[in-house]
């Protein structure tokens, strides 16, 4: 017989999830009421910790309230030195630069081609593989409002709500919009959503909607986006730059962005491109771990594109707000932080804590979510604590098998049995532990609705971005923004190329910046960073500078 | 009851050299541990990119063993070494030019002829994907099944590595599974109304509405909203 993955005082409580299983299928939890949800996001968020926030001290979005681990990679110098950066020397001459080869970056480069701009004059660049993202994590779908009982008039309303009324109308008008026209355009690239016989896709509910329009591709919804995106990028003839990250954007001295410098990871020399249109998909900031989150996301998530875009000039909206996921993986401790896909929720599972009780409704939006779950954990104590010391509550995923029969988990969620499977857990037998996970950045860059920063020639699209989810983002809406608004940069990206006369290219915005930061006596260590460190304390302090960084 | 556990060091050989490392990490935080800043076979983390594909060997075990590092445990005398791209040749098409016909496949991926149903793609998947049987699939034409099996398919190209004939059978995956999404499954007729409906500008006059309604305004509609059954 094989070992429990579960210690014995895990594994009691599980025997009293499994015995309250019965009764709670039948059992509906009340959503809570617009005075408890501000209740317990007041008390309970970690957005709501005053301490762990500050306002940046200079730059174009000065007084911006942030966590203090994005002001500490903001407020900084750039790890280039300008006057080190030989400008004259063009190593590549494209119409569209893409920084960032995520869902939004393959979706901007090919909807530049799509609106005319030849193929060998786009360049996408990328910090690690093309497809390297959270795009390919994304398990849960897509919204797109396409049902006859549902329509975008209704997608706005839940994005807008669930976004508190702070997201910005015109770009929720947009993602609402444009939902069923990019899936469409998925549908004729191959992609396979999951269908009824009659072609129907099939939809469920996302924490926070109220009408069932989250499409989705078994468990791997994001990867059937990205591998196929990917898949139509590598047939193109656009050309891509691996293993390349951005550094620092380029401007001319009329102001313009008009490229940027790279730096090649096989050998650390730099390359200059120079664009007429540049295009940030880069991401968000799950690995900058904000208050000591564990999180879900990709190991490039590190914030490159918003201090890039920064100290160019691009103002920093909602950065107050981070998503937290509420069920990321808290056991075993290999897998702390990963995600488990809200579609579990979607289907029936419930969050229990250690005596087997429901205490809240499961799809709440996905920060009153997470909050009740943080309260029942830390102010009532009816958590569990793993050895390694992490925090966590039942998923009670075997309950899903149990409403709608047996196989359903089998069926729908292969990406997440092979997860908890490869360390013992069958998750169609026992619970799993989970605890909120950082997730996703609410915040970033300033665009409009044709995803134009206020910089010409510069555009942004995806999780770099803030504006479209308010302070709080909808599932299935991130897959849909990075296709919507990955769409709208290249398009509106194409239409400006032939408009676009460039000057002499100059760094000196880098050097202002780095400036600014000798001016507030800044001690943090240069940014952007381009990967987390994870090495031992053992270990830093001890490497050879090798390269031109500083 | 939270209990520091001490983990017991056990022995890695990476790239041919000795390092002592806790028991419970995955080969990825083993690197790291050993003070790797990783740029190269690391990725998503969770399973879903193919970036960290390993091989390696165990102790007093002739076999050689596949995996992502991301969700591979440590084991003792374990000799790894890390395969971060997977070289192959990927065919260029143009999926709207494209037959789903039985003979479509060898076409583009002629190789998958070369097939000896050894399984050792099977063998090698670390998400248990049954690769030979989707290669067997596309070898005789079942676009159908050979998208199905390979569904879960992460790309990180560990068949191919191992495979005796020679054939990516990821780049085959994909073809199959595009051409089916594209011509064999059933297409979602609905969204073509409403994609139309769209565009005339059907919503329009609600969404502004909206958009210009007060926050208590637009609060009083949010909170009148009735879900929808499940």
């Amino acid at each position: 017989m094989t070992e429990d993955p579960y210690p014995d005082y895990m594994r009691e409580s599980i025997n009293k999830v499994e015995k309250t299983r019965d009764k709670r299928a039948k059992e509906t939890i009340d959503h809570c009421s617009p005075d408890e949800i501000t209740d317990v996001l007041d008390k309970f968020h970690p957005d709501f910790i005053k301490e762990q926030k500050t306002k940046l001290r200079f730059g174009v979005s000065k007084g911006e309230v942030v966590p203090l681990e994005v002001a500490k990679v903001v407020e900084t110098k750039s790890v280039l030195d300008p006057k080190a950066i030989d400008l004259n020397k063009i190593d590549f001459e494209v119409d569209v630069l893409v920084v960032g080869g995520g869902g939004a970056g393959a979706n901007a480069a090919l909807w530049a081609m799509k609106s005319g701009v030849k193929p060998e004059n786009i360049l996408i660049v990328t910090k690690l593989r093309m497809g390297d993202s959270n795009t390919t994590m994304a398990q849960g779908g897509i919204q797109a409002a396409v049902r006859k009982v549902d329509n975008p008039a209704i997608h706005y309303l839940d994005a807008f709500g669930g976004g508190h009324y702070e997201n910005d109308p015109p770009l929720v008008r947009r993602l609402v919009k444009d939902a069923p026209l990019v899936l469409k355009w998925y549908e004729e690239l191959g992609m396979m959503f999951d269908k009824f016989d009659d072609g129907t896709m099939d939809a469920i509910h996302g924490g926070g909607t109220s009408k069932k329009r989250m499409h989705f591709a078994r468990d791997f919804s994001g990867l059937e986006i990205m591998r196929t995106l990917r898949d139509v990028v590598f047939n193109s003839g656009i050309k891509v730059l691996e293993f390349s990250p951005a550094v620092e954007l380029i401007k001319d001295d009329k102001g313009q962005i008009a490229g940027a410098v790279l730096l090649n990871l096989d050998n650390k020399e730099y390359f200059v491109v120079r664009a007429k249109t540049t295009v940030l998909t880069t991401g968000g900031f799950g690995r900058l771990h904000i208050q000591g989150f564990a999180t879900s996301n990709h190991y490039g998530a590190t914030f490159d594109g918003c201090i890039m875009g920064y100290r160019a000039g691009v103002p920093l909206k909602l950065m107050k707000s981070v998503q937290y996921h509420p069920t990321g993986a808290a056991f075993p401790e290999q897998i702390v932080g990963l995600l488990v896909t809200e579609k579990v929720r979607g289907k029936g599972a419930q969050v229990v804590n250690k005596d087997g009780n429901q205490f809240c409704f499961p799809l709440e939006t996905r920060d009153v979510e997470a909050s009740l779950l943080i309260r029942e954990c830390i102010s009532k104590n009816n958590g569990l604590i793993t050895p390694t010391g992490q925090r966590g509550l039942w998923l009670d995923s075997p309950i899903v098998d149990l409403i709608h029969g047996e196989g359903t988990i089998e069926k729908n969620f292969a990406a997440m049995i092979q997860q908890f499977g490869r360390f013992g857990i069958d998750i169609t037998q026992d619970p799993m532990l989970v605890f909120p996970t950082l997730h996703y950045q609410n915040g970033g860059l300033a665009i409009n609705e044709n995803s134009e920063t206020k910089i010409p020639n510069l555009y942004a699209a995806g999780e770099v971005c803030g504006g479209t989810h308010g302070s709080n983002r909808l599932m299935g809406n991130s897959l849909l923004e990075i296709s919507v608004f990955g769409r709208v940069a290249g398009i509106s990206a194409a239409k400006k190329v032939g408009k676009v006369t460039l000057g002499k290219l100059t760094l000196a915005h880098v050097g202002q910046y780095n400036a600014l930061c000798d001016e507030h006596k800044v001690k943090n260590p240069p940014s952007p960073i381009l990967f987390p460190d994870y090495t031992e304390p053992k270990h830093k302090g001890r490497v050879l500078p090798t390269d031109f960084l500083a | 009851m939270a209990t520091e556990i001490k983990h017991e060091m056990v022995k890695i050989i990476v790239a041919n050299t000795e390092f002592e490392v806790p028991s419970n990490l995955t080969i990825m935080k083993a690197l790291e541990y050993l003070g790797w800043r990783l740029d190269r076979g690391v990725g998503c983390r969770g399973g879903f990119c193919g970036a960290c594909s390993t091989i390696y060997r165990l102790q007093g075990d002739h076999r050689l063993y596949t995996g992502l590092a991301c969700a591979t445990k440590v084991e003792k005398g374990m000799l790894i070494a890390q395969i971060p791209i997977s070289p192959a040749n990927k065919k260029q098409y143009n999926i709207e030019a494209l037959k789903a016909e039985p003979s479509t496949m060898l076409e583009f991926y002629p190789e998958i002829a070369r097939c000896i149903s050894c399984n050792t793609c099977t063998k090698a998947c670390p998400m248990d994907i049954e690769v030979m049987d989707y290669v067997q699939a596309a070898l005789r034409g079942d676009i159908a099944d050979a998208a199905q099996i390979s569904f879960d398919c992460i790309m990180c190209g560990l068949c191919a590595t191992r495979c005796p004939a020679e054939i990516s059978q990821f780049n085959v995956g994909i073809l199959a599974r595009r051409l089916y999404g594209r011509y064999i499954a059933p297409k979602y007729k609905q969204i073509e109304k409403r994609v139309k409906e769209v565009e005339k500008g059907t919503y329009d006059a609600e969404i502004d509405k909206m958009m210009k309604a007060d926050k208590n305004a637009i609060a009083k509609l949010y909170n009148a909203r009735v879900r929808e059954e499940d």
